[in-house]
């Protein structure tokens, strides 16, 4: 991996905005992180588990029926076929693996949809580790499966009462028990968010997707695609995949966020779309804030993209002109999970549908790249119920 | 030193229940401006601040509240650091000033991050106090006390603020560090919530900080039982 500095900022974005108690153990993680990064012992026995284990590299798929619809040709990345059901366990096995160097006995973790719950229950049971979930009501209720997966995996579920009751809370709750436990617990974030050097410690461990994505389509069409295609919520997937294309400034790169309602109702999860600067669980990112500086609800039928920030990173390059964000609404997102279920027999999450959303809705070049973020099968409640 | 959160249960009583802490003996009032998102605070802190900003109170009411009680006690607003940035440090700092705070304390500014914050404070004459955590190595202790206004907050455990049973053993080396490293006044809050707490912390600090204990009394009671509360805590110090 890179021997280049940590990232602790994204031209503004990034920083620590933390409670003191917590800055000499994001020192100390750092440390940890430099030191592993450049250890091959770490990256042998990280790359061996996630070939092994997690099954990668995953497939790049050239969707036939949704190549036909759309009237060119799609690939989608398959992280839906990774052990545990999304790109979340390449983050998971990553830090967890680094928690055992460090000699944290606990790991805490929060979740949303559950992906990043279940992956890290699951390297928690792989590597003996003590598993606390943090996850708001409202997504224990609309992603059960997942909640009673990280049961039988051992991990102990908090369900957290406050606010909206989602990905917001799971992750404020998450931080007071590390700020208390910061001794023996490590903190595995699940998204390219929080304070440096998690954003880009995530990015790292997530750019393996983008990284066989982009030698994949060399491979299959002897080309770059014209454009590459993710969800964000918090934007690990997304970021993961983009910086392997960021230097190829002929490939437009979009990001897809949840509209919800419609942007205009304000019931939404767009920051990056619509949102101002502002700082929400330890950086400065996009945000969405009222005129006070008091942090917005987000709204999602996707538990995943249901959060008011995002990660630093994105924000940069949104700002740069280098990608672009646009944004899907939740009825838009649940057309476009049927429809890759009739034409292409899989049952997306409803997070990556956003992205297949906005795919179908916009023609553009001749060769689009999607990440296919994870699966469904969490999601079908939810979708049958409306 | 008391704290009480801005608003909660509501602007009047919150008004009361300063003007009730001051007179059974505070000696500086830590005032709260509610947040959507406390990630210092426990439960009791955290709920107070949900419910003033549930009943819509703004941060423009709780300055005016501020600035209505400035002129008996000294105020120190205690503000995380969204609110502080949206409209830029200057922005809000001057705003501050205009109340008549003393000081401002955000939670979630750690010292490296603090640079524009602690400008404007120096520019206005508001005192920019810092957090000293258990945590904190020795060298940060001293980057942090150097540039300290005001009076240093020390932090007496690892968590978040909230009543505890005890407090921890370490709390006499970490304001012994502390001290060790400034000539300012240090302070003690966090967890701090009976007489015999407040006695201790007395022993070796200058300034005892009782939050989530002060809320909750504010909350149950308003501001008779802030009035109660507070004068035990001042009879316990003054024994």
């Amino acid at each position: 991996m890179s021997s280049s500095p940590v990232e602790h900022r994204f031209g503004p974005y990034g920083g620590r905005y933390v409670p003191e108690t917590l800055v000499p153990a994001l020192d100390e993680l750092e440390a940890a992180w430099v030191q592993a990064r450049s250890d091959p012992g770490y990256e042998r026995e990280l790359s061996g588990l996630l070939r092994d284990y997690a099954g990668r590299p995953t497939p790049l798929y050239l969707a036939p029926r949704i190549s036909e619809e759309v009237g060119r040709t799609v690939y989608f990345k398959r992280e839906d076929l990774m052990h545990t059901g999304s790109h979340k366990l390449n983050n998971a096995l990553g830090q967890c693996l680094l928690a055992r160097r460090m000699g944290k006995k606990r790991i805490i973790a929060e979740t949303g949809a559950g992906q990043h719950g279940v992956a890290t229950a699951t390297c928690c049971a792989l590597f003996d580790l003590e598993c606390v979930v943090y996850m708001g009501t409202e997504d224990v209720r609309r992603q059960k499966p997942n909640v009673e997966r990280m049961e039988l995996l051992g991990a102990k579920v908090v369900g957290v009462e406050a606010g909206a009751r989602t990905l917001k809370e799971a992750v404020s709750e998450a931080i007071r028990d590390w700020v208390t436990n910061v001794g023996d617990s490590h903190y595995v974030i699940g998204s390219a968010v929080g304070p440096a050097p998690y954003p880009a410690i995530v990015r790292d461990l997530q750019r393996v997707l983008g990284d066989e994505a982009r030698a994949q389509v060399i491979d299959h069409a002897g080309r770059l695609p014209d454009r590459v295609i993710a969800c964000v919520g918090g934007g690990s997937n997304a970021i993961g995949t983009f910086c392997a294309f960021v230097a190829d400034t002929e490939v437009e790169i979009i990001g897809v966020e949840a509209a919800g309602d419609g942007i205009d109702s304000g019931r939404h999860g767009a920051p990056l779309a619509t949102g101002a600067r502002g700082i929400l669980h330890g950086s400065m990112s996009a945000v969405l804030q009222d005129e006070d500086g008091q942090i917005l609800e987000a709204h999602s039928i996707s538990a995943g993209l249901d959060y008011p920030g995002s990660g630093p990173q994105l924000a940069h390059l949104r700002d740069e002109g280098r990608v672009r964000f646009e944004a899907v609404t939740d009825e838009e997102a649940v057309v476009a999970f049927k429809k890759v279920c009739r034409l292409e027999g899989i049952v997306p999450a409803l997070e990556s549908s956003h992205a297949v959303a906005w795919l179908l809705a916009n023609p553009g070049g001749e060769l689009d790249v999607l990440t296919l973020s994870g699966r469904g099968d969490k999601d079908l409640a939810e979708v049958l119920s409306r | 030193m008391p704290y009480l959160m801005g608003g909660y249960p509501d602007i009047d009583t919150s008004r009361a229940s300063v003007l009730a802490a001051v007179e059974a003996g505070a000696d500086l009032v830590e005032l709260g401006i509610p947040f959507s998102d406390p990630l210092a605070d426990g439960p009791v802190i955290h709920a107070a601040a949900t419910a003033a900003l549930d009943a819509g109170v703004t941060l423009s009411e709780v300055l005016a509240l501020c600035e209505s009680v400035a002129g008996e006690v000294p105020v120190v607003l205690m503000v995380y650091a969204n609110p502080v940035l949206a409209h830029g440090a200057e922005h809000f700092v001057r705003r501050a000033a205009g109340a008549g705070a003393a000081g401002i304390i955000v939670p979630d500014l750690p010292h490296d991050e603090a640079g524009a914050v602690r400008e404007a404070c120096t520019a206005q004459g508001v005192a920019l106090v810092p957090l000293v955590a258990p945590t904190s190595s020795d060298h940060r202790v001293e980057e942090i006390a150097r540039d300290a206004q005001g009076f240093v907050y020390a932090v007496s455990l690892t968590g978040t603020t909230g009543e505890r049973a005890e407090l921890p053993r370490e709390l006499e080396r970490t304001v012994g560090r502390v001290k060790g490293a400034t000539e300012l006044p240090v302070a003690v809050g966090f967890g701090v919530s009976t007489g015999e707490h407040a006695r201790r912390v007395a022993d070796v600090a200058d300034g005892v900080i009782v939050g989530s204990r002060v809320v909750r009394a504010a909350g149950e009671g308003g501001a008779p039982a802030v009035h109660r509360l507070v004068g035990e805590l001042a009879e316990a110090l003054a024994a």
